[in-house]
């Protein structure tokens, strides 16, 4: 009976567990799903992590290419982002060129890495003007149910943390590269941003971790992208019904613990893949 | 506290022209010191039928850039627009029906997000759809001496380590409806950024007043 009122009438269904304070799955409104990653999925990549909010399943391969760094910024290497949302997550999505998802979700990928500072570009240099690194990192979204843009950053940040990179000389006589690909090196990575989607709905309601029907029922979403110092990296509102200040101060609020919750579980896979080997 | 008032609340030279193109249902320009967008408007019209939506008309923005085709820089500038219309169009009062706003970039000289957002509720007011709040669009920019910079230009813009905030806020409690950031800043620089902003919405809403009451005053 509960399942034919919920197809009727999805907004009230979803409304009388608010009410409640609380939401049809039995979390509360500031509760975020179970968290779980994965890292070193990969093989061939350079870098990879997987990442499981709740259903939500996002996978992130990490490149590293060899190129001539660009013209306008000779001495540092660069990070190209894309996310792809395939026909295979969710029926939202049809097949053939990136919708406006998955194209907004990679500018603003790369936005959060730009502002950010992620990883110190200079470092990606091997040789100013001649020679530098590139990281192609595909995000690739297994299975959308709400949440993206925080399971993106997280696998994002895992994976680059599992990245290793070869070392590269360059002969002096030949002027040729020479990988070595027996030594590897880490990536050093500056700042922890940790992305954080807020929910508005019809009666000013805010909820935290929206699943794909939240989403779909929300009039308005809200991602905030904190670092580790508490900084603010992005505060991302595509339009939608108005915020006041201080529900915006408690989503930050918000923010900040939940960055603090997620670099200590990045921080425990890491160690954890460090005493395996 | 005095950096705040130096630089704060002064916007560039800002102006509009409505109604100047003929096949739009509404159009208009808008100019922020060198920046200028020109925006068309057409709607409510024939929707296709795989966009449809039952009971509300459908939205469409189309940013084209000065130069080239529309990139995936656009597509985000476009998602902003698009939501920040739709949460001040009424867009149950037509359902099955699309209202699509096209932007042409004419010149980019910094807070060109601000000026598309101005110029299409420009265009929207011209067209005459109904709308249950207006909006502006201010942006500021924190160099990394802390300094807030309100409506900076491109040069301004690119100074390194500048952060960029872009707010949209709607004329009935000025509160705020998009938030866009690059750059990383402080949570006080974030409350200080839009309580600035704020401010400064209210002289574009009596700039929007201004220019309704000077075009209708004509009408006999």
């Amino acid at each position: 009976m509960a399942a034919g009122f919920k197809t009727a009438e999805p907004l009230e269904y979803h409304r009388s567990f608010l009410k409640e304070n609380c939401r049809s799955d039995g979390r509360e409104l500031g509760e975020f799903r179970p968290t779980t990653l994965n890292i070193s999925s990969i093989s061939t990549a350079d870098g990879s992590a997987l990442v499981k909010i709740g259903n939500t399943t996002v996978i992130c391969g990490i490149k590293a290419e060899l190129t001539m760094p660009p013209s306008d910024a000779p001495n540092k290497g660069y990070m190209v982002p894309n996310v792809d949302l395939p026909p295979l997550c969710s029926s939202k999505f049809r097949p053939g060129p990136p919708g406006e998802q998955a194209q907004a979700a990679s500018q603003f990928i790369a936005d959060v890495i730009e502002s950010s500072d992620l990883i110190n570009m200079e470092e990606l240099c091997i040789e100013k003007s001649k020679l530098c690194w590139v990281l192609y990192c595909d995000i690739m979204c297994l299975d959308y149910d709400g949440n993206l843009l925080d399971a993106c950053i997280i696998v994002l940040l895992a994976a680059l943390k599992n990245a290793q990179l070869s070392e590269v000389t360059i002969n002096k006589e030949t002027d040729l590269a020479e990988v070595d690909i027996q030594k590897k090196k880490p990536l050093k990575i500056n700042r922890l941003p940790v992305e954080f989607c807020r929910n508005d709905k019809n009666d000013s309601i805010i909820i935290v971790d929206p699943t794909a029907e939240e989403e779909s029922l929300s009039t308005a979403l809200l991602t905030v992208v904190t670092d580790e110092e508490d900084r603010l990296c992005a505060v991302h509102k595509p339009g939608g019904t108005s915020l006041s200040g201080e529900k915006l101060q408690h989503c930050i609020n918000r923010a900040i613990t939940r960055n603090k919750e997620i670099s200590k579980l990045v921080g425990k896979v890491i160690e954890s893949t460090k005493t395996a080997k | 506290m005095t950096e705040l008032d130096q630089s704060c609340s002064v916007l560039r030279e800002y102006g509009s022209e409505q109604s100047l193109l003929s096949k739009p249902d509404g159009s208009s320009t808008f100019v922020q010191g060198d920046t200028s967008i020109l925006a068309g408007v057409y709607g409510p019209a024939e929707v296709k039928v795989s966009k449809e939506i039952y009971d509300r008309a459908t939205v469409e923005v189309l940013i084209q850039p000065k130069m080239g085709l529309p990139g995936v820089r656009e597509r985000t500038r476009e998602q902003c627009v698009r939501e920040t219309c739709k949460a001040a169009l009424l867009l149950t009062l037509h359902p099955r029906s699309s209202v699509t706003v096209i932007l042409q970039v004419i010149h980019d000289d910094g807070s060109l997000l601000s000026c598309c957002l101005n110029a299409a509720c420009m265009a929207l007011m011209d067209a005459g759809l109904p709308m249950s709040h207006l909006f502006c669009s201010v942006t500021c920019a924190i160099s990394k001496e802390g300094q807030i910079i309100i409506d900076p230009t491109a040069r301004q813009e690119k100074v390194r380590r500048t952060a960029l905030l872009t707010f949209a806020i709607e004329s009935v409690e000025c509160n705020v409806l998009m938030s866009s950031t690059t750059g990383s800043f402080s949570v006080q620089e974030l409350q200080q950024c839009i309580a600035i902003s704020q401010k400064a919405s209210e002289q574009i809403f009596q700039f929007y007043r201004d220019s309704v009451k000077r075009r209708y005053s004509k009408i006999k």
